[in-house]
């Protein structure tokens, strides 16, 4: 049965609307005295349950125009719940009232939503009662304000200009004391006292600017708790301000390792605001970009995590054939790590002339070296005894974390955005997708290195069947416009001159896309109101949660085993921050 | 008192072998980088000279040339002796290692060691004992967690590893009937005691490496653990000592394995008419070729986590080692 309809049917007068949306996700309007139990009741009542808090966000409404249908609302949290039996989502959204309202907490229903709501209550000043230690996660401590509200600013110049007096240095430094006995933490044990080890933010084994304190009994790790938001430069206030077009090169820098797997679902998710088709060649076109893009990030990785184990020598030949792959991204897009060269409605450019011989080459380039890596890294017996067995966790954990991508993968699930739900084409490509059973660090490895050569396959096809066609659609809202019939009809000529000018003004709506990306499912949730940019960006960012989830796999075991860990999680903390 | 054969001829060995020790250590420091460079499809120092040979001097005048930080909240003294004693203890190791035979010399007999004693390797095993007390008071004086696990790891790695090493070396006493490292190299005059001892060359060889903190031991420091271990808060001269002192422990190591295991500055057959100062390049060889299997290691395995080293060092290296001795006993005894 229809979801909705059996929410309806169960509910009653607790759904209080159901919305329209471009991307149709069912949303539903939910009471908030009743919001938990409809939550409950979709996670574990219904059969086939929606399993997975997807994402959890809020919606500042109060200067929105265009909420035709949409109960009164001065903010909205908004729960996202993604379901692997039936391959569906369902949006639910609550409405609250008042400048800083206050809500329940659903931390006893997802363990997840523990960050969300901190974040959501960091950005927006919403209050979740029930939260075990409802703290700021990404501004410091001492900000003053909630950084997504409509009236906090935006840019620096409308903020006074900046001091720091030597007593607010001293503040801001004493802020940054971990206190153990705020986060449930005991010094002492029964006859040990414990260590607190500040791992970060500065620390070669973090890959970035993360901190983690950890609760160490020797150098076993009792609990850990992780700071975060230091790489927290405020992507989705930007995109309040940056018009449609010119916030795709910010999408770059999300998971910067990634390139365009970042502009691909915001691209996707503005087309589908705008009712886009773009045409095959621009698929075929993206798709291998994308996996081009896979595999730079699946190398940084695999050279990496080696590198957390001890091994030396895999990250500079990864790096070096990363080198290779960044050839053809340059040849083709002028750019390297952060291409930016996904548009509304198209690509960039055309691919350039000799694009197929380089991709060719590269396709005979690596499959020998990959298994050669095999035998270097993971045939060998002491990265084995660092990997099996150690951050270990089961489908269950996973789901419940909200853990997507290879981590999920590897668990046994064979759930990918490319295979379950195609998008761009890919419906048309043959490939596999790896899985693994255990969940451990190793199987990780496994499913990430299987998934380089799936991504080859993905690239042969792309450069065998590359169609003919344009790189833009026929859309007036593609940016920039084509250009050929301007000179022609002052229509068209308007068009673009403002297309150019302001960006494209996207009709109102709201519109989600997630895709598989190298590190997980990135989604970006956008609303327009009918302006030349979003009136809210929701990035939902793969790594976030598995970073939330990094302290349960980690108890009980050491400090090398933390940074195995990390290592085998694959995340960017600018993609956990955003 | 003979002057000349007494006093002088002992100082001048001394200068001219720690001269030579440092030269190596710091020398290690570019063969190491320039080695790994090549496993890693890069080319290693190149600019200070060619080849990048200038590199170490390079580095050195950096090093003596940056600013002398002494954290506020370390104990001064300690602190700073630290470094000394590893590097002191390394130096003097290299004392009793015999690096050629007896030759003539501008009309003196002067054999080619430092000193020529009866207790040798026992001498070898305190000194080298020694040297971790360098790294264990800098990672505790350093009043750092970090500089702290990693100063307690290198006192538990040092216990277990000085105890294998110590049982291994005694299967050696057994066969060559001394302590006195010139006599087992003379033991040596046919075949290497490698070609008697494989199994305790082996044993011997993982304890050396855990023994210098080399990777895959390289526990102590583990950069990506625990920053930089026990020299976390180290910087200017002071680093580069411990640094050094790292290096020229392996030289010096490597040095160790040669003289016990692979026949010192004897031909491994039996070539014998050779030129005494033959043997020395031989000896030279030999060291670089166990220096390049230190580099060779580093640059191809992971590192091992330390709660499984110690366990595979008690559980698995210390009987396998008791087992070694008692075979070699056994054959002493009997045959």
């Amino acid at each position: 049965m229809d979801i909705s309809r059996e929410l309806r049917e169960r509910f009653g007068p607790a759904i209080v609307a159901e919305q329209e949306t471009r991307d149709g996700i069912p949303t539903l309007w939910v009471a908030q005295d009743r919001f938990r139990q409809v939550l409950a009741y979709l996670k574990s009542g219904t059969d086939r349950p929606y399993a997975m808090l997807y994402d959890l966000t809020a919606i500042d409404e109060r200067a929105r125009t265009q909420r035709k249908g949409q109960p009164a609302a001065d903010f909205t949290v908004v729960y996202h719940l993604l379901s692997f039996t039936r391959n569906h989502d369902v949006r639910v959204k609550v409405a609250l009232a008042g400048a800083y309202p206050v809500t329940a907490s659903i931390t006893d229903l997802w363990p997840a939503a523990n960050w969300y709501e901190r974040e959501v209550w960091d950005m927006f000043g919403i209050t979740f009662e029930g939260h075990p230690h409802l703290a700021r996660i990404l501004m410091p401590s001492t900000w003053e304000g909630h950084p997504l509200r409509k009236e906090h600013p935006a840019r620096g110049t409308e903020m006074g200009p900046f001091r720091l007096p030597v007593e607010k240095q001293e503040r801001e430094e004493e802020a940054l004391l971990f206190h153990p006995e705020e986060w449930g933490l005991e010094r002492h044990g029964e006859d040990t006292d414990f260590v607190f080890l500040n791992l970060g933010p500065q620390h070669p084994g973090t890959h970035g600017l993360l901190r983690i304190v950890l609760q160490l009994d020797g150098e076993v790790i009792l609990d850990a708790v992780p700071d975060i938001g230091y790489h927290h430069r405020g992507a989705e206030k930007m995109a309040e301000r940056q018009t449609w077009h010119t916030f795709i090169p910010y999408t770059d820098r999300i998971d910067y390792l990634g390139g365009v797997l970042n502009n691909l679902p915001y691209v996707l998710a503005v087309e589908t605001l705008a009712g886009i088709e773009v045409p095959d060649r621009v698929k075929v076109i993206r798709v291998m970009m994308a996996e081009l893009f896979r595999i730079a990030s699946h190398l940084v990785w695999y050279g990496t995590f080696a590198q957390d184990v001890g091994q030396l020598t895999p990250v500079f030949l990864m790096f070096t054939d990363r080198e290779r792959l960044f050839d053809i991204v340059e040849a083709i897009t002028g750019g390297r790590m952060h291409p930016s060269w996904f548009r509304i409605g198209g690509v960039a450019q055309d691919l350039p002339r000799g694009w197929d011989g380089l991709v060719r080459d590269f396709l005979d380039y690596l499959p020998p070296r990959l298994k050669e890596y095999d035998k270097l890294v993971m045939g060998n017996p002491i990265f084995k005894a660092r990997t099996q067995g150690i951050g270990a966790y089961t489908l269950e954990e996973a789901v419940e974390w909200g853990v997507t991508g290879p981590g999920l993968r590897a668990c046994g699930l064979e759930w990918d955005f490319r295979k379950k739900r195609p998008y761009s084409g890919y419906e048309g490509f043959e490939f596999e997708v790896p899985t693994a059973q255990r969940g451990d660090c190793y199987d990780r490895a496994v499913v990430r290195v299987e998934e380089m050569r799936q991504s080859l396959r993905i690239i042969e096809q792309c450069l065998d069947n590359m169609p003919a066609g344009q790189y833009k659609a026929d859309h007036p809202l593609t940016t920039p416009p084509r250009k050929e019939r301007t000179m022609h009809d002052i229509e068209t000529l308007i068009a673009h001159f403002l297309g150019v000018s302001w960006g494209p003004v996207i009709p109102a709506g709201e519109a989600f896309f997630g895709i598989e990306a190298s590190k997980g499912n990135t989604g970006y949730y956008l609303i327009s109101d009918g302006g030349i940019h979003a009136y809210r960006a929701r990035i939902r960012a793969p790594s976030f949660p598995h970073i939330q989830m990094v302290p349960e796999i980690s108890r009980g075991l050491m400090v090398p085993d933390l940074i195995a860990i990390l290592g085998s999680v694959d995340f960017v903390l600018a993609d956990v921050d955003r | 008192m003979d002057w000349v054969a007494d006093f002088w001829i002992p100082l001048i060995k001394a200068v001219v072998v720690v001269l030579v020790l440092l030269l190596g250590g710091a020398y290690m420091t570019w063969g190491e980088r320039k080695i790994c460079a090549r496993f890693q499809v890069r080319y290693g120092p190149n600019r200070a000279g060619p080849f990048g040979i200038l590199q170490p001097l390079a580095d050195a005048v950096k090093a003596i040339f940056k600013e002398e930080i002494v954290p506020n909240h370390v104990d001064k003294i300690i602190y700073v002796m630290a470094p000394g004693i590893s590097f002191a203890a390394v130096l003097i190791t290299f004392a009793v290692i015999p690096f050629g035979p007896e030759v003539d010399l501008f009309g003196q007999r002067v054999g080619l060691w430092v000193g020529d004693i009866e207790v040798g390797l026992l001498f070898l095993l305190a000194i080298a004992a020694l040297g971790s007390y360098g790294i264990v008071l800098g990672g505790w004086s350093s009043n750092n967690k970090y500089s702290l696990l990693g100063a307690l790891r290198a006192a538990a790695q040092m216990i277990s590893y000085e105890l294998i090493l110590g049982i291994s070396l005694l299967a050696v006493v057994l066969l060559a009937g001394s302590l006195n490292l010139r006599e087992i190299v003379d033991f040596q005059g046919t075949w290497p005691l490698l070609v008697l001892q494989p199994l305790g060359f082996l044993i011997f060889l993982i304890a050396i490496l855990a023994e210098s903190n080399r990777s895959p031991f390289d526990l102590p420091e583990t950069e990506n653990e625990l920053v930089s271990g026990f020299m976390t808060e180290y910087g200017g001269i002071k680093f580069a000592l411990y640094f050094i002192a790292e290096y020229t422990a392996m030289v010096v190591n490597s040095a160790i394995v040669v003289t016990i295991f692979l026949g010192g500055w004897k031909w491994p057959a039996l070539i014998s008419d050779l030129h005494p100062l033959a043997g020395v390049g031989l000896f030279l060889a030999k060291v670089l070729f166990v220096l390049f299997l230190y580099v060779w290691i580093r640059a191809s395995i992971p590192r091992v986590r330390f709660d499984k080293f110690m366990r595979f060092s008690w559980k698995f290296m210390l009987p396998l080692a008791f087992v070694n001795l008692l075979a070699t006993a056994a054959v002493v005894a009997f045959l």
